[in-house]
């Protein structure tokens, strides 16, 4: 563990600007890489876990502010990354660890970023930056720091020039080239063909502690292949982008519907199974990013408290039925804070999704049953 | 599931009076229950035998007991009340255990009482070691492996197979008492049986240690349908070993990765179920080993605990109030969060700041004691900071405890210490460890050295390790420029330590200008709950220095409403408690009402004003003038601060009042010139003599000669109050020239720089004290206190009786006379305390402090008079005559003239000996002088001396005996003073014991009593052994007191000379067994009348309220008498 060397004044240090679309512009000091990058700047409000927030496909192309003050404290490990790269396009902290401190750290979180060329930024004020994401809504960004540095006006340029978030196909992005199988933990009890639209390691993993063969195939995936499988049940993954453009998924989704085959979807994959269902999506000003967010469940009226990343979500009111062309379904969760669909099920096909991350990491256990109700779904289809 | 309807009565159960592990904080969690349960429409009765909480206020309750909160008392309030529901879990283990006790003893049954908001069951499962480490297992954690032992001989059995070092851990004890790590064969004799005595049902746990793993905390609520959630994560820098409330803390946790922290959630969460606790807040302690990960579950509190206080604070999250609508059957999601007001309880704040706590000790109050932190609480205060980073929030929690050092850099360094020495004593851990930690790696021990050493994790030594290469950079930079300054100030680092390196910037006020030259100030965030993710409706700010230009500040400009700020206490220490922050509160209340907007900085998480809803607004900040300053600079900027108010919340902010008004500070009240004429003993000499007031001679030495001579001139017993203390207590009472003598070799240093203060001390006169406020015209006095101790023991200690059980009519008017003449002599504009001594007819003033006093709670609900609030509102323009007019203080006449018929109150100081050991294990001494030590109070009220006494040591210390034997010591000065209160208990049949000097004088008088042996008389010397020629060696008095055979002490003190040692070994000997121990003359004559009262068995409870409307119904009649129209009858009316 070698100390970086950080000077405590703001004298030192490399400088760095976050500048917003709108024209605001914050100001720190470089962190990880030096460069620059360009994404929708979204914040995330979790206080443990930035090792699996930054390698959570779901961020792709996302500059990633962390709410907590103090971050890499731990350092990085070789064991808790939820896939094989960090996905976050930039990002934006107060206060870096100099040396971190873990029984199973490897290295510095720094080290890391620098490592995967992530560009970062630290001491802006993280807290004003969230208020104003909070009042304005996720918008356009770009960091720049040491010689990326310019004038607002290039700077502004720059960002200006970059992809917006709305409209953007991500999936095809992040998904896996090649199909893969993850094999549980003793006999197969199930088969399941999962839809890699950004899945993260943990998913598989807990269904492998089912008993489930995990196929995890890319997001191109056509029905035959899905279907070569001969799964008990398909499963839709949470990833980035804008639910609107990935109609093959969705079309995908609907065949599954129309032949019965028990369905699972969580995050992107609850927008995808909307969708399918005949709702809408919309882009929401700030989303909802955090491990602290509450969940109600209209049948049971209980709460969860789960871990989220989304920016989009599906339109409905809480607890209300809807008739899809698969039949009757209802919107089964919703999020107490804001009303927001948190979950679709439908009441004639085996399926259902949540908006939410029941494999959590980072975050709490409290949705892991979800994985429990898709074998029981399973169960109760073969 | 909605409120239940079926409730319409609850009574509420508070903690009884401070005491070390058992402090504000559950005033603050009852005020908030009785608030919420008000404000759900249900009559609500209380019983706390503490006068100086918020919570015993009459309008916070229907029916408000200050009576003892034992299962007797409580069973007559709820015979009285009726109520349909108890709620216990907001007033810590003593509410606790009462109602534990209640269950048992069927009386919940007998009146159709239901416990609410805990199950008895889950309590014992929560409490019971044994089950609880099983029930751990079977919810799938890991426990440290253990015995429960109820014999000395499994102890070492036990031991035998776990090795040493063990844990030992008396059960049902409270705040970690009796327990302790035994390294050695002798440390475990000793401690396992102090730990089987202090446990009330004899049982200990051994445990494996765990110690140096890391030490975590969860805040966890459950509603009752069993949705559960984290309130807040707390990670201890003191690793295990130290008990949590004297560890350094911090919130959320620093060195958790993800996975770690939601295994101990899952885990705590699966404990909480298991254990079945009902519905509200409960706390989980965890240790991790630091090198392998393994988790162990350590306890758990099935109750709102301190920790809870803190957490609230932490998080904005209301556990109290919360916990106390989840026992009236709403679950989370129904109740909202009421600082984003839009979002429901049910979720887990995430915070955006980090907020450090620090322990306040008092270790210099009582000599002797090991100041070596273990597993036993032994802090008696806590300030809690919060900043943007852990850097800033520790600075700023380091000046909030107002010790000598206020922050790192600030005192000199010891002298004649080596590094090696420094490392070592990182080994012990001790008050100011981090002080330690940060020496050690400045004189270039690495952050691997000090880890090893003191087995803090390496990532908080590395945050004192940046700070030490920031002190090196300000220290050689050629200028401050505003790059470094900011840079200094992000790491919390104050003006006064700049100033302390940097000594050519003029100290403090050098380098705040030089930075508010460079625009270097603080921006104000809001704890809020959510991380900004939702907009806060409650302005609950702290400050921040960022360098980001887009840095914004969240105070919210506001024009309407003129404001008023109000300086809290600061962190609880002996001598400064609640019954300051009490004060403050009311002045929020009162100033709200006058139309105010009411802004409170304070920085004790413990209280009621650092409730986010008390004010209008809440600063969350050290009370240093630099602290200070800013907000009010902050508020400035926001609207019109019409006032600031400083002297309400004690010692504090009262020194800070001169600056603040020379600084421009609209400071409103005494002035400061006023404030120096009462402090400054020269000054105040010149009031009382153009008065023509006495007061005792005094004089001031600069050397040993000095003293002496001074001593001569005002003739013995003088009192000795050196200026520098050099370890053991800081005043003496002095009776001879040898005395002095040896004193002052002792305890201090005379020198030019060191003067030692020697006063005339007045023996055998009767302590005075009064609280009054003074407009400017008129007096009202608030109360006149009898003390129940002689003069010489602090005002704070000694037992007090108002109204005053002895003084005649021609007294209290001397003592409104003279009052009045020092209010106006000192140009007093609110709150005056002064004591007095009345000695051979002469009252003489022993001092006056020109604001609110630690009495001025307890001379509230004597008399029904909120005096706190009448203050504020004469600071803030209001005369008597106004108030008067308006109902808030007595149409006619005052507290000096209360009716008759009225009730004594008398008031008790809790005392915390039996907190501390010396190194070596044995009691410290309980004797009183002129040091305060109390923790804090309560207060007896019934028609009588006798039972009102009676009633305040029940409260205090557990019920007098009403027979056995009693132990009688005294001094030869105090031998005829004693014969009739001891010849009374021998009549009411108590056998008497007596030492042969006393024995003598008892029996001479026909009081028939048994002579033992003293302590330090050589066995076989024994008059009676050798009179009755028998073999067998009678047992010496502290023997006998060990081995139960007493059941009250009666020791007043010799002095200084051999017999003293006696003394101190029955006093400690009687705190071990918890026998009550009076140790002064008046103490036995009132707990006498105490013990009369008892045995008559006529002691009833009353309500606070029935209490003062009869007082107030007696007052008219009276007024009405003396023909005087009732203005505060017309005033309501209107």
């Amino acid at each position: 563990m070698s100390r970086q060397t950080f000077r405590v004044n703001t004298g030192g240090g490399t400088p760095a600007a976050l500048v917003l679309e709108d024209g605001s512009v914050f100001r720190g000091l470089g962190y990880g890489a030096t460069g620059r990058t360009f994404g929708e700047v979204v914040f995330c409000t979790g206080m443990t876990g930035y090792q699996e927030t930054l390698t959570d496909p779901s961020y792709h192309k996302q500059i990633v502010v962390q709410t907590a003050p103090q971050i890499g404290n731990t350092g990085w490990n070789d064991e808790d990354d939820e896939s094989s790269r960090i996905w976050v396009a930039g990002y934006a902290v107060r206060d870096p660890a100099r040396v971190p401190s873990n029984w199973r750290s490897a290295r510095s979180l720094e080290t890391e970023l620098e490592r995967r060329g992530v560009v970062g930024i630290a001491q802006l004020d993280t807290r004003t930056l969230t208020r104003h994401i909070r009042e304005h809504g996720a918008m356009r960004a770009g960091v720049f720091s040491g010689a990326e540095v310019g004038t607002t006006e290039q700077m502004l340029a720059r960002v200006a020039e970059s992809p917006a978030m709305t409209g953007a196909d991500l999936a095809g992005e992040v998904t896996t080239a090649e199909p893969y199988v993850v094999r549980p933990d003793g006999p197969v009890r199930y088969r399941v063909a999962a839809v890699d639209m950004g899945i993260k390691s943990n998913t598989p993993r807990m269904m492998a502690r089912r008993g489930i063969e995990v196929h995890v195939l890319p997001a191109t995936a056509t029905l035959d292949e899905v279907l070569a499988v001969e799964p008990h049940g398909v499963f839709l993954s949470n990833g980035p982008g804008d639910p609107a453009t990935t109609t093959h998924v969705t079309e995908l989704t609907r065949h599954v519907l129309q032949r019965q085959v028990p369905l699972f979807g969580i995050c992107f994959g609850n927008q995808i199974l909307g969708r399918a269902l005949g709702l809408g999506t919309y882009k929401m000003r700030y989303g909802h990013r955090g491990m602290n967010i509450p969940v109600m469940d209209t049948a049971t009226r209980r709460i969860a408290i789960t871990a989220q990343n989304h920016g989009f979500a599906l339109e409905g009111e809480p607890g209300a039925r809807f008739d899809s062309p698969y039949g009757a379904a209802t919107v089964s969760h919703y999020c107490p804070n804001d009303g927001t669909v948190e979950g679709v099920r439908c009441l004639d096909v085996p399926a259902f999704s949540v908006q939410y991350h029941p494999e959590a990491a980072a975050g709490p256990h409290d949705a892991a049953v979800l994985f429990d109700e898709f074998v029981s779904l399973m169960e109760g289809a073969s | 599931m909605p409120k239940r309807t079926d409730l319409s009565h609850v009574l509420v159960i508070g903690s009884g009076p401070i005491v070390i592990g058992q402090a504000a904080e559950f005033d603050y969690s009852g005020t908030q229950a009785c608030r919420v349960l008000r404000e759900e429409g249900l009559r609500v009765s209380l019983v706390n035998s503490n006068p100086a909480t918020i919570m015993t206020d009459p309008e916070f309750a229907d029916s408000t007991y200050i009576e003892p909160v034992t299962p007797e008392f409580l069973e007559q309030v709820i015979a009285a009340e009726r109520p349909d529901a108890l709620l216990a879990t907001l007033g810590g283990q003593t509410a606790l255990n009462a109602a534990v006790e209640l269950d048992r003893s069927g009386v919940l049954d007998k009146y159709g009482v239901e416990l609410i908001g805990a199950d008895i069951e889950a309590i014992q499962r929560g409490e019971d070691r044994q089950k609880f480490k099983d029930i751990v297992r079977q919810a799938g954690g890991d426990v440290p492996r253990s015995a429960v032992c109820w014999t000395m001989d499994e102890v070492r059995d036990c031991v035998a197979e776990l090795g040493l070092p063990v844990v030992i851990r008396p059960a049902f004890t409270m705040g970690g008492r009796g327990s302790g790590m035994a390294h050695t064969r002798e440390d475990l004799e000793r401690m396992a049986a102090y730990g089987l005595s202090e446990s009330p049902v004899s049982e200990v746990l051994v445990e494996e240690s765990v110690l140096g793993w890391k030490e975590y905390e969860l805040e966890l609520m459950r509603d009752h349908r069993d949705n559960v959630v984290v309130v807040c994560s707390i990670e201890n820098v003191d690793a295990m070993g130290v008990h949590t409330g004297d560890s350094v803390t911090v919130a959320p946790s620093m060195t958790l990765t993800d996975r770690e922290y939601q295994n101990m959630r899952d885990v705590g969460i699966d404990v909480l179920r298991e254990v079945g606790v009902d519905t509200g807040g409960c706390n989980i302690q965890f240790a991790i080993h630091p090198e392998t990960g393994r988790m162990v579950v350590i306890e758990m509190n099935p109750r709102v605990s301190r920790s809870s206080a803190l957490a609230s604070k932490a998080t904005g999250f209301p556990i109290a109030k919360i916990a106390a609508k989840l026992a009236i059957g709403y679950s989370l999601d129904e109740i909202p969060n009421d600082i984003t007001g839009e979002t429901p309880a049910s979720f887990e704040p995430t915070l955006d700041y980090v907020v450090v706590k620090v322990p306040r000790f008092a270790f210099e109050k009582f000599p002797g004691a090991d100041p070596a932190l273990t597993t036993t609480m032994k802090s008696v205060g806590e300030a809690m900071s919060v900043g943007r980073s852990f850097t800033e929030a520790l600075g700023k929690a380091l000046r909030s405890t107002e010790t000598r050092a206020l922050g790192f850099w600030t005192q000199p360094d010891p002298e004649g210490v080596t590094l090696a020495d420094t490392l070592e004593a990182l080994r012990t851990p001790h008050d100011g460890r981090l002080y330690t930690v940060e020496r050690a790696l400045r004189w270039g021990a690495t952050i691997e050295q000090v880890c090893e050493a003191s087995w803090i994790d390496p990532w908080f030594v590395d945050q004192i390790q940046s700070l030490v290469e920031l002190r090196e950079e300000i220290t050689e930079a050629p200028v401050l420029d505003e790059a470094l300054l900011l840079g200094a100030k992000r790491f919390g680092v104050s003006d006064r330590q700049i100033a302390a390196l940097r000594p050519e910037l003029a100290g403090e006020d050098g380098v705040r200008a030089l930075r508010h030259r460079l625009g270097v100030r603080p921006v104000f965030k809001t704890v809020d709950t959510c991380a900004a993710e939702f907009a806060a409706r409650t302005p609950y700010h702290y400050s921040a220095y960022e360098s980001d230009p887009a840095a914004e500040s969240e105070v919210i400009a506001q024009h309407d409403k003129p404001k008023a700020l109000i300086l809290g206490s600061g962190p609880n220490r002996i001598g400064q408690g609640i019954e300051f922050d009490y004060s403050c509160v009311h002045a929020t209340l009162a100033l709200r009402e006058a139309g105010y907007e009411t802004v409170m900085i304070n920085c004790n998480p413990e209280t009621v004003s650092t409730d986010y809803d008390t004010s209008d607004r809440l600063y969350f900040e050290p009370l240093t003038f630099e602290d200070v300053l800013e907000v009010v600079h902050a508020e400035q900027e926001s609207g019109t601060l019409a006032a600031v108010i400083v002297q309400l919340g004690g010692q504090t902010p009262l020194s800070l009042s001169k600056r603040l008004a020379d600084a421009g500070v609209p400071v409103v009240g005494t002035s400061p010139d006023a404030i120096h004429l009462a402090e400054e003993r020269g000054a105040f000499g010149e009031v009382l003599e153009a008065a023509g007031l006495p007061a005792p001679k005094y004089g001031t030495a600069t050397s040993f000669e000095g003293a002496q001579r001074i001593a001569d001139d005002v003739g013995y017993p003088v009192l000795v109050r050196p200026s520098y203390v050099l370890g053991g207590r800081g005043m003496e009472i002095v009776y001879d020239a040898a005395h002095l003598a040896s004193y002052i070799s002792r305890a201090t240093e005379v020198s030019p720089e060191y003067p030692v203060l020697v006063d005339r001390f007045l023996d055998d006169a009767i302590e005075i004290d009064v609280d009054a406020l003074y407009d400017g015209e008129e007096l009202y006095l608030g109360g006149v206190m009898e003390h129940i101790e002689e003069a010489g023991v602090h005002s704070g200690d000694s037992s007090c009786a108002l109204p005053p059980i002895t003084l005649g009519r021609a007294d209290l008017e001397r003592v409104r006379a003279s009052t009045e003449a020092i209010a106006k002599g000192v140009g007093v504009r609110g709150l005056l305390n002064v004591q007095y001594a009345l000695a051979g007819d002469v009252l003489y003033v022993l001092e006056a402090n020109p604001r609110a006093s630690r009495t001025a709670p307890f001379v509230s609900k004597a008399t029904g008079v909120p005096l706190a609030k009448a203050a504020a509102l004469i600071m803030t323009g209001s005369s008597v005559a106004d108030l008067r007019a308006s109902g808030v203080l007595r149409a006619w006449g005052d507290g000096g003239t209360l009716p008759a018929d009225a009730p004594i109150a008398v008031k008790e100081a809790v005392l915390p000996f039996h907190r501390f050991r010396t190194p070596e294990g044995h009691g410290v001494d309980s004797l009183l002088g002129p040091e305060m030590k109390s923790t804090g109070e309560v207060m007896g009220v019934d028609a009588a001396f006798g039972m009102a006494f009676a009633k305040s040591q029940v409260a205090a210390y557990g019920p007098l005996p009403t027979s056995g034997t009693v132990f009688v010591s005294v001094a030869n000065r105090d031998k005829r003073a004693l014969i009739f209160p001891v010849k009374r208990l021998a009549d009411l049949g108590f056998e008497v014991l007596a030492t042969s000097g006393t024995a003598e004088v008892l029996r001479r008088n026909g009081v028939p009593c048994t002579v033992v042996r003293k302590y330090s008389t050589p066995e076989g010397e024994h008059p009676a052994a050798a009179a009755d020629g028998s073999e067998e060696e009678a047992p010496n008095i502290v023997e006998i007191i060990l081995d139960g055979g007493v059941d009250m002490i009666i020791n007043t003190p010799y002095g200084n000379s051999g017999p003293r040692i006696d003394g101190y070994e029955i006093r400690t000997a009687a705190v071990s067994r918890d026998v009550p121990c009076i140790t002064t003359v008046q103490g036995a004559g009132a707990a006498v009348h105490g013990i009369e009262a008892s045995i008559r068995g006529d002691i009833g409870v009353q309500s606070l309220q029935r209490l003062q409307a009869a007082m107030a119904a007696s007052a008219e009649s009276a007024a009405a008498a003396a023909g005087v129209a009732a203005p505060a009858a017309r005033g309501r009316q209107a």
